[in-house]
């Protein structure tokens, strides 16, 4: 179920050079079911900045109702965010969307990870998830440079972790890509969750292996009603368009034209 | 007696609250957080002859305390509305007000005269003022002799009553709304969005991709008061206002200047417990400033 909640922050923290890591409590993680989900936050109660910001779940703990979000501090939302400090309440809209399924890929089969940016966060719970399942992840997570590579240790304890920088400051230098040109095709199913060019480049490098992209699109309501979020589709499917807020962010490969 | 309860041409309203068009979908979607039938009326969004996929991402923008827009009247197309979406609603005592929209004369009489007949439709919203699409919408909204023989023609054909939607992108919104109830208008919508514009101040480009967008939001209020307050002198039809009504003084703002109901779009995105919590506001706020009924506060601000 949808709700609308003041939830707690708990902790917040730089983890790199503008990325934060906020860590909110409430009922509302109960609702929270699959990795790959948002919410919706309103990062002030003032009409300005107006609209809310979606920002994906990136860990989920049910025992203690605390979730996990991984932010860039980019324009003017995300920074007042990044000021929450314990205690702080913050108005979230959640869990929306539809996140990656794993009940795709069985025990003892290999998934592909790809992350690129902030497109990392929810790869996180989904590859926690894979492990509890018994699936084994290999994450390749790609950054523009040393100083925004974040959470490297967390996905070396899941699995195989393989970082590349545009700049090539660490880990491997270029992009994912050409890291993946280097790894054996032998996983069942990949995930990925990052710029559009580079979930297009997945699908062109994997055409017959079941895939599931998250996309991002600017938002209005963030629940279905606006039309803001739409993407056209290929001739695969009979929908005309889909929605990224309420049909998405994770679609299956090849179903958003991109 | 029923403090909120207003009667317009077609409706029997519970409450003067309801979401504008554009800003609600079909319901559907907030039907998951509250009853539907708590809400005055729903204005559904924009419906056009056939399916329409709108214009190209980035469709908003957001600016200092409002957003652009330029969704361009995406929408399933009259008969999926009419089977899928209207009877689908039927489930909720609610009267539906069908906004209406077109390229030309024709799409707005097939529309109109469809949509008219479903049951829970009580009244249409001829929107002359979409600023998104190129052809129809507001170039309907912008000429009075246009926008009267357009109300004249739909008027002929609908089944319940007629409000006319207008666009705030004129230089007298007052002649524009005369001339839609020469043409046989029950009521006045207004107002929809005003063209605006945004750029990536680094690169110069304009954010939405369709180049400009329209504007809504709190910063549009001052603009749709001093509208309405126009226009409520110059018509003798009732008026359905809107334009950045997020709180309950926003309410009473639009009753003041003369809006018999009111519709709140953006601020559903902000807020989707909105419109509830409006109408759960109301009363008190009635007490505090002295008023039995919703009523006695229209149009307050011409006696003072
Ligand atoms: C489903 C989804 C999940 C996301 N998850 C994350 C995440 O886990 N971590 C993270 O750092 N970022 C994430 N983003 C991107 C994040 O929403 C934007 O970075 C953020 O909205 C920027 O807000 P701002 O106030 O900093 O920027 P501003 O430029 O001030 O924002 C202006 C407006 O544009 C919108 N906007 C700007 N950039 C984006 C964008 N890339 N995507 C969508 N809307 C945007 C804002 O929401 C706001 O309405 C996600 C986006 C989507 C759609
Ligand atoms: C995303 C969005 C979509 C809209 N779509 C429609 C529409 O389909 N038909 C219409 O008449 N008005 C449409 N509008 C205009 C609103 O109904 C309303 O007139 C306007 O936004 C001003 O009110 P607000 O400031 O409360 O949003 C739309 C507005 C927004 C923000
Ligand atoms: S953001 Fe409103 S439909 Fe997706």
């Amino acid at each position: 179920m949808i709700r609308q909640e003041q939830m707690e922050v708990v902790h917040q923290r730089s983890i790199a050079t503008n990325i934060f890591e906020l860590t909110l409590t409430g009922p509302l993680v109960l609702d929270m079911k699959q990795p790959g989900q948002f919410v919706h936050l309103r990062v002030s109660d003032q009409m300005e900045p107006l609209l809310r910001r979606p920002i994906s779940i990136s860990t989920i703990n049910k025992e203690t109702l605390e979730f996990t979000m991984i932010y860039r501090a980019d324009g003017r939302g995300t920074a007042l965010l990044s000021e929450k400090k314990q205690g702080d309440q913050v108005d979230v809209l959640g869990p929306l969307g539809n996140g990656f399924p794993i009940d795709k890929i069985e025990a003892g089969q290999k998934a592909l990870l790809v992350g690129g940016g902030i497109g990392v966060p929810p790869l996180y719970e989904l590859s926690k998830r894979l492990v509890e399942k018994g699936v084994q992840p290999i994450h390749v997570l790609g950054f523009q440079s040393e100083s925004v590579v974040f959470y490297e240790k967390q996905f070396i304890e899941l699995g195989d972790t393989h970082i590349v920088t545009a700049d090539g400051s660490y880990g491997s230098a270029g992009f994912v890509t050409n890291v993946l040109e280097t790894l054996q095709d032998d996983f069942a199913v990949y995930y990925s969750c990052g710029p559009t060019p580079m979930l297009a480049a997945l699908e062109k490098m994997y055409p017959e292996k079941e895939g599931y992209l998250s996309f991002e699109q600017r938002m209005g309501c963030g629940i279905g009603a606006c039309f803001a979020c739409v993407c056209d589709t290929t001739e695969k499917i009979d929908a005309d368009y889909v929605k990224v807020c309420s049909d998405g962010p994770v679609f299956p490969s090849g179903v958003v034209q991109v | 007696m029923n403090r909120l309860a207003t009667q317009l041409p077609g409706l029997s309203l519970k409450n003067p609250i309801m979401p504008a068009s554009g800003c609600f979908g079909f319901g559907k979607e907030y039907a998951k957080l509250y009853d539907l039938s708590k809400l005055g009326a729903i204005m559904i969004k924009a419906t056009t002859p056939e399916t329409r996929l709108g214009n190209p991402t980035p469709r908003v923008a957001e600016t200092p305390a409002g957003m652009l827009n330029a969704i361009g009247l995406q929408n399933p197309g009259l008969t999926k509305v009419m089977e899928n979406e209207l009877t689908w609603l039927e489930q909720y005592e609610v009267p539906i007000i069908a906004n209406v929209a077109g390229y030309t004369t024709d799409d707005y009489v097939t529309v109109a005269e469809a949509i008219s007949k479903a049951p829970n439709v009580h009244a249409l919203e001829l929107n002359i003022s979409c600023p998104n699409v190129k052809q129809g919408g507001i170039t309907f909204g912008t000429d009075p002799l246009i926008a009267e023989e357009l109300t004249k023609a739909v008027k002929a054909v609908s089944s319940v009553p007629v409000y006319v939607k207008l666009s705030p992108n004129v230089t007298d919104i007052g002649e524009i709304a005369k001339a839609v109830e020469a043409g046989g208008a029950d009521g006045i919508t207004m107002i929809n969005t005003l063209l605006g514009m945004r750029l990536d101040t680094i690169t110069g480009r304009p954010v939405i991709a369709n180049v400009t967008g329209g504007l809504s939001g709190p910063a549009i209020k001052p603009v749709a008061l001093r509208m309405i307050y126009d226009v409520a002198k110059r018509v003798s039809i009732p008026i359905i206002g809107m334009g950045g009504i997020t709180t309950i003084d926003d309410v009473i703002d639009f009753l003041s200047v003369g809006a018999s109901a009111v519709a709140v779009g953006t601020a559903n995105f902000v807020d989707p417990f909105v419109c509830p919590m409006l109408i759960e506001q109301l009363p008190a706020k009635l007490d505090e400033l002295g008023f039995e009924t919703v009523n006695d506060l229209v149009g307050r601000s011409h006696r003072l």
